[in-house]
């Protein structure tokens, strides 16, 4: 702080002393999601498990979606059928979407099975459903942009499903220049935009702790010095290093 | 099942199918599920590397 | 001691689950995770790029189809004619055919949409794309002279006609009343084997294009392209739409979506397409809304999966 400041300027500002609406947005964003939750250095013990990978999986794959995609989009639809860099380009882009849903379902799995919607994280599960939909629809219009025969053939038969509920008029699978619209600008943006919600969730409201997880348990209990190793069968690997 | 107006052409290659009656799976879909059903076990089973603990 | 282990629900009460832990922590980095995950799937994807590649069956052309299968081309063309090709007869958002529609008890979702990709099969598919040609045959003057009730007889009993030839042949097609239309449709096949019915169809003499609703619609009329589709396991009794070419995985996240195609009461329904849609609406919505349906949502603690999970802090506990 810079010294002979006004109080109250250019001094980190009392939480309770915000009166614009600005400061009662930050006050709000640093009260629901303050940094050292939003990046944090450790994680409750129970953290420990592969369960917990598939989520990071699924952003990993999802990166590299928007990379491949990018240099696809740059190129044009034709680049793709005629040189060869441009196919490995295009399988790069269509085996990460396959590791994208094989990491996000095995994840889907694994948080029914935690039952990680407990303790008020419902928007989180709501947000995961989300983004596994519109990731669908996004895949589907990416399989629909691949102008050849597999694409023509999907259009040809997805567009009976479109236009019995009505929706085929305006999202005409056999329209390329309104696919590409849906698939490298709308869709991409609402799958980005629903999994950094997910993930924020995730961060403001902490890891679910185990099933059975209770008070009494020797992780929870305030008087303990520090989690004693048991005698019981060691680990292979874990603490005291 | 090949049309009778395909025979003629065979201008793609075919895929590898398993099936039971009535019931058939592509080879890759096949693969994929498989894949996705040991990563699951495997998240399941397989001990986790140990970090610092700290209180 | 009696655990009182923490509740199956949603609800943010007052228990373990719902406040912030307060327990032993273990040091855990999410960036060096998310670099390890970026590294480690970018290795995978382009190994597995690198190995497999990827499919690119190359597009079916009308092209392609006038000359590979021109009876089926005739057939088809004949039957756009005559106003019984499945375009035709497919209502909303194409044409207004009466009773066209799928519809869910009284409910029209696709009347909803109104005409607004409008194709009229006779005009569209054959008789403007002939017009474009430099020396149009003259049979265009005597279809247009004729009255709709002519046109759609004379169609109609070519049409039956071929069906009835020896290999659909229209050569081999028996003497009857069929006016203008064997010449209209020969010079279809004549017009699409030199190639230039399928940039007619596309983009109607302008120079851009990108909407191939036309073609694809005519394409689809005919029995060659859903033929060479069922080659390969693509059509809708095949799990069609999960199927990439070849040996690639598809989109076998849509199982569920392609089942209820295969399964009854869907599968012999006529408005299959929009149950089917509903369906898997209602579905996903079950699917987020999870969390607040009783039994299913205590499936986790009946099999209890989760003690393989957190075994560690169940053993340390
Ligand atoms: C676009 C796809 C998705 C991405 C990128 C994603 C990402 C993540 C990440 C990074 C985490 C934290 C780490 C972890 O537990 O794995 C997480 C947690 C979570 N995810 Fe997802 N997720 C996706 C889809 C889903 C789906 C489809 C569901 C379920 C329907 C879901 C439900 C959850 C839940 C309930 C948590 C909280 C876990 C807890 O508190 O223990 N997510 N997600």
């Amino acid at each position: 702080m810079t010294a002979g400041a006004t109080p109250g300027h250019g001094a980190p500002v009392d939480e309770a002393d915000a009166h614009t609406l600005t400061g009662r947005v930050r006050r709000w964003l640093l009260r629901k999601l303050p940094p050292d939750k939003l990046l944090p250095e450790d994680q409750p013990v129970f953290v420990a498990s592969w369960a917990y990978v598939f989520g990071m999986g699924a952003v990993a794959s999802l990166l590299w979606i928007i990379v491949s995609g990018i240099v696809l989009g740059l190129n044009g639809p034709q680049w793709y059928h005629v040189s060869s860099l441009g196919s490995f380009v295009n399988s790069t882009h269509l085996w990460s979407v396959e590791l994208f849903f094989i990491f996000m379902v095995v994840h889907l799995w694994l948080k029914f099975w935690m039952a990680a919607w407990r303790g008020g994280r419902v928007l989180t599960w709501i947000t995961g459903v989300i983004s596994f939909v519109v990731s669908i629809v996004a895949a589907f219009t990416g399989y629909l942009l691949q102008t050849n025969f597999d694409s023509q053939w999907i259009a040809f038969e997805a567009k009976d499903a479109l236009n019995a509920v009505g929706v085929g008029a305006w999202f005409n699978v056999a329209n390329v220049g309104q696919l590409f619209t849906w698939h490298v600008t709308l869709l991409p943006l609402a799958v980005g935009a629903m999994v950094v919600l997910h993930v924020l969730l995730v961060r403001v409201h902490g890891v679910a702790p185990p099933l059975e997880a209770a008070e009494s348990d020797a992780q929870l209990r305030r008087d303990r010095p520090g989690p004693a190793e048991p005698p019981e069968p060691a680990e292979p690997r874990g603490d005291g290093r | 099942m090949t049309g009778w107006l395909v025979a003629s052409v065979g201008l793609v290659g075919d895929g590898t199918y398993f099936g039971w009656d009535g019931f058939t799976i592509q080879s890759g879909n096949l693969i994929v599920i498989v894949v996705m059903i040991i990563l699951f076990v495997l998240a399941l089973v397989l001990p986790f590397p140990g970090g610092k603990r700290r209180k | 001691m009696t655990r009182k282990s923490s509740s199956i629900s949603w609800r943010n009460t007052d228990d373990v689950a719902s406040r912030p832990w307060t327990g032993s922590v273990r040091e855990y980095d999410l960036i060096k995770e998310l670099i390890i995950g970026v590294v480690v799937v970018g290795l995978l994807v382009l190994g597995v790029s690198a190995i497999f590649g990827s499919p690119d069956e190359p597009s079916v052309s009308l092209k392609a189809w006038a000359t590979a299968a021109p009876s089926d081309f005739v057939g088809t063309a004949a039957k756009e004619l005559a106003g019984t090709s499945d375009t035709a007869g497919y209502g909303p958002p194409y044409n207004s055919t009466p009773d066209a529609t799928q519809k869910i008890g009284p409910v029209d979702l696709q009347s909803l949409s109104g005409v607004r990709l409008p194709v009229d099969t006779a005009s569209d598919f054959v008789i403007t794309p002939l017009s474009t040609l430099p020396s149009p045959p003259e049979a265009l003057a005597r279809w247009a002279a004729a009255t709709d009730q002519q046109r759609s007889s004379w169609a109609a009993a070519y049409s039956d006609a071929l069906a009835a030839a020896p290999d659909n042949d229209p050569a081999k097609v028996a003497g009857g009343d069929y006016g203008p239309v064997p010449a209209l449709t020969g010079a279809l096949l004549d017009m699409a084997r030199q190639g230039s019915l399928d940039g007619v169809l596309q983009n109607g003499g302008n120079f851009y294009n990108m909407d191939y609703t036309r073609s694809l619609l005519f394409l689809g009329d005919g029995g060659y392209f859903p033929d060479l589709a069922a080659s390969q396991h693509l059509s809708g009794d095949q799990w069609g739409v999960m199927n990439e070419t070849g040996d690639t995985p598809g989109q076998s996240w849509l199982w569920l979506f392609s089942l209820l195609y295969q399964i009854e009461p869907f599968k012999s329904a006529p408005n299959a397409d929009a149950i089917v849609v509903v369906a898997m609406l209602v579905l996903t919505a079950l699917l987020a809304l999870l969390p607040f349906i009783p039994g299913l949502r205590s499936l986790p603690r009946m099999i209890p999966l989760h003690r393989l999970i957190w075994k560690d802090y169940y053993r340390n506990r």
